[in-house]
C-alpha cells in the first residue's frame, strides 16, 4: 500500500524524458523530488496522475493505476501556477473543490479555516488577478489540499515565496502529512528536502541518480564533513591523504573526507600543532550529495 | 456524471452572470425590437400625415362621391378632396400641400379617363391605387350602362380561378417556395451566426483556462473528454437561453403588431403561416452544426497557447461555415441544383445546406435520415479524437501552427 513507480520510461519522441524509474513512495510520508532543470520531475508527476502515459513501466497507488474515478482522493499543485483570472477566490475554489467530490457548504468553511490560517481572511471576495503571486500561489495550494487528499503532488510548491510565507505554507503541508496525506513534492531547495522528508530521489537528466532514505544516502555516501577552528596555519591539510575537498573560510577550514578514520588522522595531527578551537565532525549534506552526484554524471 | 454538471452549470452561470454576455444580449434585444417594429417606425418616420389628392371632375357626370367610395375601399390612407381649377390645384402640388391630383374626363368613346399629376410619380403606390379605383368605377359605370344586374356584376369581376402546380416531386409550388424562401433565408443567417458564434466562444473559453494555466488543475480532475462536452452543452444552453430571449421578445413584440405584419415588412419574410416542421428542422440542424464545429473549436483552442492566436487558429473552421452560408445562400435561387445535392451530405456543410433543401424542397425522409446520420457519426468521431488532441494539447506550450500543432496535442496523448 503505497506508491509504487514500477519500471517508468517516459520518451517524447526520441527523447526521453524519463528512463526506468523504480520505487516505492511509502504511505503517509512525505516524499522529495530534486533534480536540476529539466531532469524530469514534472513529466514524472504527470504520469503518476495519469496526464501522460507512460511510454514503459506502470504506476499504481494502493494497487490500482490513478484514473479520474480516484480524482477525489488526489490533490495537485502544477509548477506553472494558474487560476481564473477574473473569477472571485471563494467561486474559484468551490468549483475547484467540487470537482474534487466536495459539497459546496463543506468547502466554504475549509477555504474560510485556510484563508484564516494563511493571515488573509479578505481575499475571499477578490479578484485572483488582483492578489500578487505568491499570495495567487497560497489560494492555489488551498485548491490542491482543501479535500484533504489521501496523495498529494506539489510541483515546487514553495518557490517564488517570501521566508515568512515558505514557513507557514511549509506547517500546513507538515500538518496534513501528520493528519494521514501522503505527500510527493519536488524543489530545488535542499534544505526543504533535507527537513522534511524520511525518502527523496535525485534525478539527473531522466534517471534517478540517488533513491532511498535520507539517512541511509547520507551514511552510504560515506564522506562526512569536517569543519576546523585552530590558532595556527591549517594549510597543511589541503593535500591530506583522504581529505576530498576543501573550503577555507574567514575563520578556519570545512573539510571533506572519506570517512571517520581520517577525522581521527587529523585531530590526532592537529593538537600538537596548538590550540584548536573547534573541530566538529558533521553528516554531509544533501547539497553535498547532489553536488557530487549530479556534477559527477554532468562530466 | 456528477462532474459533467458541475462543468456544465459553472460554464453556464459564469458566462450567464459576464458583463459582456448581458450586454450583448440587451443590444441584440433591443435589435429585435427595432425590427419587429419596423414597419410602425418606417411609418412614424415617413409619411406622418395623411396622402391627400384632389380630384378635378370635368366628366359633368358627378363621379367624385363614387369616386372617393372606390378609393376608401383600395386604400383608406389616401384622402379625396374635391378641386374645381387645375390651376389651383397644381399650385397645392407644387407646395406640397397635396400628394398631387388627378384629372377625371371623357374620351372620345365616351369612356372614363384619368390623368394623374404629382411632383413625382416613383411613388408609385398612390398612383397605382388609384388607377385601381378608378377601374372599379368604370366596371360599375359600364356594368349600370348596360343594366346589368348585381350578380351579374359579380360574375364579371370574378378572377378566373388561376393556379401554378409544379410537376416535379419534390418541388414545392411556386407560392409556398416564395414563403419558404423568405424564413429559410432568415433561418439560415440564425443558423450561420449562432453556429459561428458561440463556436468561437467554446474556442476562448477552452483557450483562455489553458493559457490561464488552470488547465491543468482541471484535467488532473475531470477527464478531457467529460470538461470538453459539459464546455460545449453549458454553452449550447447559453445559446439557447439567447435565442428564447430573442424570439420571445420578437414574438410579443411581433404579436402586439399582428395587423400591420401580416401586410406590411414581415409577410415577405413568409412569417405570416410560419412553416412549423421548418423550424424544427433548423433547431435540429442548428443545434448539430453547433455540436460539430464546437467540438472542432474545443480542439483548436486547446492547442493555442496565447490568446491572441485563438482567431488564428479557428480561422480554418470560420472559413468551413462561410463556405458553407454562401453555397446556402447560392442554393437558396436554386435549392435543387446538383451541387446543394451533394454538398447536403457533407457533414461540414450539411447543417445549413440539408437545412436549405429540407425548408424549401420535399425532400424524402432518408435523405435528411442519411444526412443527419453521416453528421452524427461525425460529430462522435470527431469528439473521440477531438477528446485526445484536448489531452495532448492542453499540456502543450509551445508555438501553435494549426496542424503541426494538431499532431504534437495527438502525439502527445499517446504512449509513444
Ligand atoms: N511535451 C513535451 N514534449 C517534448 N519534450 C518535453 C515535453 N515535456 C517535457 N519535455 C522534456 O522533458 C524533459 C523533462 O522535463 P520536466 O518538465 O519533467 O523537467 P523538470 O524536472 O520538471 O524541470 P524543472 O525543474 O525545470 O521544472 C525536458 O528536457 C523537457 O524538455
Ligand atoms: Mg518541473
Amino acid at each position: 500500500m503505497a506508491l509504487q513507480i514500477k519500471g517508468v520510461t517516459k520518451k517524447f519522441g526520441e527523447f526521453t524524458a524519463v528512463n526506468n524509474l523504480n520505487f516505492t513512495i511509502p504511505e503517509k510520508e512525505m516524499f522529495g523530488f530534486l533534480g536540476g532543470n529539466g531532469a524530469g520531475k514534472t513529466t514524472t508527476f504527470r504520469m503518476i496522475l495519469g496526464l501522460l502515459d507512460p511510454t514503459e513501466g506502470e504506476i499504481v497507488w494502493n494497487g490500482k493505476k490513478i484514473d479520474y474515478a480516484s480524482s477525489s482522493l488526489i490533490g495537485y499543485l502544477p509548477e506553472e501556477r494558474g487560476l481564473y483570472p477574473k473569477l472571485k477566490v471563494r467561486d474559484q475554489i468551490v468549483y475547484l473543490a467540487r470537482l474534487r467530490g466536495m459539497n459546496k457548504g463543506k468547502a466554504l468553511k475549509e477555504l474560510e479555516y485556510w484563508l484564516d490560517r494563511f493571515k488573509v481572511p479578505e481575499y475571499i471576495d477578490k479578484r485572483v488577478e488582483e492578489l500578487s503571486k505568491g499570495n495567487q500561489q497560497k489560494i492555489q495550494l488551498i485548491a490542491s489540499m482543501i479535500h484533504k487528499p489521501e496523495l498529494l503532488i506539489l510541483d515546487e510548491p514553495f518557490s517564488g515565496l517570501d521566508p515568512v510565507n515558505v514557513e507557514m505554507l511549509k506547517e500546513a503541508v507538515i500538518d496534513l502529512r501528520d493528519s494521514g496525506t501522503t505527500i510527493v513534492f519536488s524543489s530545488h531547495r535542499m534544505e526543504h528536502v533535507e527537513e522534511m522528508c524520511e525518502h527523496l530521489c535525485i534525478m539527473h537528466k531522466g534517471s534517478p541518480v540517488v533513491e532511498g532514505k535520507l539517512k541511509e544516502i547520507k551514511r552510504s555516501f560515506g564522506k562526512k564533513n569536517v569543519s576546523i577552528r585552530a590558532d595556527f596555519d591549517l594549510s597543511f591539510l589541503d593535500a591530506y591523504p583522504g581529505v576530498t575537498k576543501v573550503k577555507t573560510t574567514m575563520e578556519g577550514k570545512i573539510l571533506q573526507v572519506t570517512g571517520e578514520d581520517v577525522a581521527a588522522d587529523i585531530i590526532r595531527d592537529l593538537v600538537p600543532r596548538g590550540f584548536v578551537r573547534k573541530f566538529e565532525l558533521e553528516e554531509p549534506s544533501l547539497t553535498d550529495i547532489f553536488i557530487e552526484k549530479v556534477g559527477a554524471a554532468y562530466e | 456524471m456528477n462532474k459533467f454538471w458541475i462543468v456544465l452549470s459553472h460554464t453556464y452561470l459564469s458566462k450567464l452572470k459576464s458583463k459582456s454576455f448581458i450586454i450583448t444580449t440587451v443590444i441584440m434585444m433591443a435589435l429585435v425590437l427595432i425590427l419587429s417594429n419596423m414597419t410602425n417606425i418606417l411609418k412614424t418616420f415617413g409619411s406622418d400625415d395623411r396622402e391627400q389628392v384632389a380630384i378635378i371632375d370635368q366628366t359633368g357626370e358627378h363621379l367624385f362621391d363614387g369616386y372617393k367610395a372606390e378609393v376608401a375601399v383600395v386604400n383608406d390612407e389616401i384622402t379625396i378632396i374635391a378641386s374645381q381649377d387645375e390651376e389651383n390645384a397644381e399650385k397645392k402640388v407644387i407646395d406640397e400641400e397635396i400628394s398631387g391630383y388627378l384629372l377625371l374626363e371623357k374620351d372620345v368613346d365616351n369612356g372614363l379617363k384619368g390623368t394623374y399629376k404629382a411632383n413625382q410619380i416613383s411613388d408609385s403606390m398612390i398612383s397605382d391605387d388609384l388607377f385601381l379605383a378608378l377601374s372599379q368605377l368604370k366596371s360599375k359605370r359600364t356594368a349600370s350602362e348596360l343594366s346589368l344586374t348585381d350578380q351579374q356584376i359579380v360574375q364579371l369581376n370574378t378572377p378566373p380561378a388561376y393556379e401554378t402546380i409544379a410537376l416535379a416531386e419534390n418541388a414545392k409550388s411556386e407560392e409556398d417556395l416564395n414563403q419558404a424562401r423568405g424564413l429559410v433565408y432568415v433561418l439560415l443567417f440564425v443558423i450561420y451566426f449562432g453556429v459561428l458564434m458561440y463556436a468561437t466562444m467554446i474556442a476562448m473559453e477552452v483557450a483562455t483556462e489553458k493559457t490561464s494555466r488552470v488547465m491543468e488543475i482541471l484535467i488532473s480532475s475531470v477527464s478531457p473528454i467529460t470538461q470538453m462536452f459539459a464546455k460545449i452543452l453549458g454553452v449550447a444552453l447559453l445559446s439557447l437561453t439567447q435565442m428564447i430571449l430573442f424570439f420571445g421578445v420578437g414574438y410579443v413584440s411581433i404579436k402586439r403588431n399582428l395587423t400591420d405584419m401580416n401586410e406590411g415588412f414581415f409577410a415577405i419574410f413568409g412569417f405570416g403561416n410560419t412553416n412549423i416542421s421548418t423550424i424544427i428542422y433548423a433547431i435540429i440542424f442548428a443545434m448539430l452544426g453547433y455540436l460539430l464545429y464546437a467540438t472542432l473549436a474545443a480542439c483548436l483552442g486547446s492547442v493555442v497557447s496565447k490568446i491572441e492566436d485563438v482567431q488564428q487558429m479557428i480561422s480554418p473552421m470560420t472559413m468551413l461555415v462561410v463556405i458553407a452560408f454562401l453555397i446556402a445562400m447560392f442554393g437558396l435561387g436554386n435549392p435543387s441544383a446538383s451541387y446543394i445535392t451533394i454538398t447536403s451530405f457533407i457533414p461540414f456543410f450539411s447543417p445549413m445546406i440539408m437545412f436549405l433543401r429540407v425548408g424549401m424542397l420535399n425532400v424524402p425522409f432518408w435523405e435528411i435520415a442519411i444526412s443527419i446520420g453521416l453528421l452524427i457519426a461525425t460529430i462522435i468521431l470527431l469528439g473521440i479524437v477531438g477528446a485526445r488532441i484536448y489531452r495532448g494539447g492542453v499540456l502543450m506550450y509551445g508555438s501553435s501552427k494549426s496542424l503541426k500543432s494538431i499532431k504534437n496535442a495527438l502525439q502527445l496523448s499517446k504512449k509513444n
